[in-house]
């Protein structure tokens, strides 16, 4: 493994409780919910009628003919990479395009363009087929046009692991830049799914809440009464420099992206494997990338999605991890007020994981009304605060098909310029 | 029967729709390509407009002759008479 280090310069988000990073932090804090009632005419025969849609429609950024030529789910990434790129201060002038990379993922790709396209097609037939779909619902078209925004030549890639696929585009942009290929690797995960056809499918392989009464209160990880996750759309980008390239430019860095653990559990289709093994090996992995120890971790922002199986098998996975550490972990789960991002929870959590150790506030679990007895973890019910000091934390993203992977962050070396601005 | 002037400002519409391009400089002697910057995949998506709106049909092979919004509008008044 290369010595090379790989610094976080720049943040950027659009999701269901804030349009950017400063509003997103704030709601977080807050503890504010971004779910809501579905208000669209489709949602009326489904059994779950609830989602968390992004706090800001990205027509009221986009310019309107880059907006429709443009999938939602491109339109998030660019939304989310726009504020990414401003906030690390890199510019044409201070990067060489060859030596600059993308990576990002989407778990399921332009889905409302394939399915909007596929009805023109029904009524109106093959001619009024968009021109533009192909580009539009290519799995890789958010990737493709973040790139282009930011004249990536250095390799564009985008990894596909479901709801893991956030974690895993920050991990391959880390091994980008530890391998050499690139001093900038734009990283991160959108997704825009919230459409009634990933709904019933989602609803129907009950993995979904079905609290339609209570929209705000359907997330609750941990909680004795979670019934499943609620669906979210947005997008989170993370700006990753080697450390070398940042110090050179004098960048404000938020954290070190220390090391990365990606593991397969082998063990079901959908079902996470009960023990959690997998999840606790890609969080060894990560540890060890990273050369921490478990001591030295003091937060988790969970995958916790709110489902019965995946939270308790998460939970287990964390104590086998870091074993009596764990006791000094204070852990989150920030879906409980995002819903799940699916392809951007890995991304978004990370931008929170991120902030979490640049604040040294670790922001609140919300809906834990009666926690399940079988969990035995530090959570945070409320704000916390971390100790002062060198910090580490890890985020954990685990995907349908057993994809499971672990990014651990510290805080930046006392010699890299601290972030100016509060955020 | 649409005029020759209604044509071009349904057409203008669409063009501004689809590309971005201020209705006001779709004129007749502009070339999509060249002058409104309208590229191939675009040009696809106004003829599919335009023959929805016209109610006239514009064969793909027949595309690459509509050179400039004149050429358009000439086609579309004549299949519609």
């Amino acid at each position: 493994m290369s010595s090379t280090r790989v610094v976080v310069t720049g943040l950027g988000t659009t999701n269901p409780v804030g349009g950017d990073v400063a509003t997103t932090w704030a709601a977080l804090l807050a503890g504010r919910s971004g779910v809501a009632e579905l208000e669209h005419a489709w949602a009326e025969p489904l059994s779950v009628r609830i989602a968390a849609e992004v706090a800001v429609e990205p027509t009221e950024v986009l310019d309107r003919v880059r907006a429709r030529r443009l999938d939602r789910s491109s339109q998030h990434a660019v939304v989310a990479a726009t504020q990414a790129w401003a906030d690390s201060g890199l510019a044409e002038e201070t990067t060489e395009p060859e030596r600059v990379g993308v990576a990002m993922a989407s778990g399921i790709g332009g889905v409302t363009t394939l399915l909007g396209n596929y009805d023109l097609l029904q009524t109106k037939g093959p001619r009024r087929v968009s021109p533009l779909a192909i580009p539009m619902l290519m799995p890789n078209g958010p990737a493709a046009s973040v790139g282009l925004m930011v004249d990536a030549k250095a390799g564009v890639h985008t990894p596909v692991s479901a709801c893991a696929s956030g974690n895993e585009a920050i991990a391959l942009g880390i091994d980008m830049i530890r391998l050499g290929r690139a001093d900038v690797v734009v990283v991160g995960g959108t997704e825009a799914a919230v459409h009634p056809l990933p709904m019933a499918a989602f609803a129907n392989m009950m993995a979904l809440s079905k609290r339609n009464d209570s929209p705000t209160a359907a997330s609750r990880p941990w909680d004795v009464d979670r019934d499943g996750f609620v669906l979210g759309e947005g997008a989170g980008v993370l700006v990753l420099e080697s450390q070398e390239h940042a110090r050179a430019r004098g960048a404000r860095v938020y954290a070190i992206a220390a090391g990365a653990g990606i593991t397969a559990d082998s063990h079901d289709i959908a079902q996470p494997d009960p023990a959690g093994s997998g999840a606790a090996r890609a969080m060894a992995r990560a540890l060890r990338e990273a050369d921490l120890a478990p001591a030295d971790i003091r937060h988790v922002n969970a995958h916790a999605t709110s489902t019965p199986l995946g939270d308790v098998a998460e939970s287990k996975a964390i104590r086998a991890t870091l074993g009596a550490a764990a006791d000094d972990v204070v852990v989150t789960s920030t879906k409980s007020m995002t819903g799940h991002l699916l392809g951007a929870a890995g991304a978004l959590e990370s931008i929170a994981t991120v902030l979490a150790l640049r604040h040294r506030q670790v922001p609140p679990t919300i809906n834990v009304d009666d926690p399940d007895p079988d969990i035995e973890l530090d959570l945070a019910t409320k704000p916390r605060s971390l100790p002062d000091g060198d910090l580490a934390a890890l985020n954990n993203s685990f995907g349908f098909g057993g994809h499971n992977v672990a990014i651990a962050f510290t805080t930046p070396d006392g010699t890299d310029q601290p972030a100016q601005e509060q955020r | 029967m649409a005029s020759t002037e209604e044509i071009r400002s349904d057409l203008a519409d669409i063009v501004n729709e689809v590309a971005g391009v201020p209705a006001d400089d779709v004129q007749m002697e502009k070339s999509f390509v060249d002058d409104l910057d309208v590229d191939s995949l675009s040009m696809v998506e106004v003829v599919v407009a335009a023959e929805e709106k016209f109610g006239v049909t514009i064969p793909d092979d027949e595309v690459k002759n509509l050179a400039t919004v004149g050429d358009a509008v000439t086609f579309i008044e004549q299949r519609q008479s």
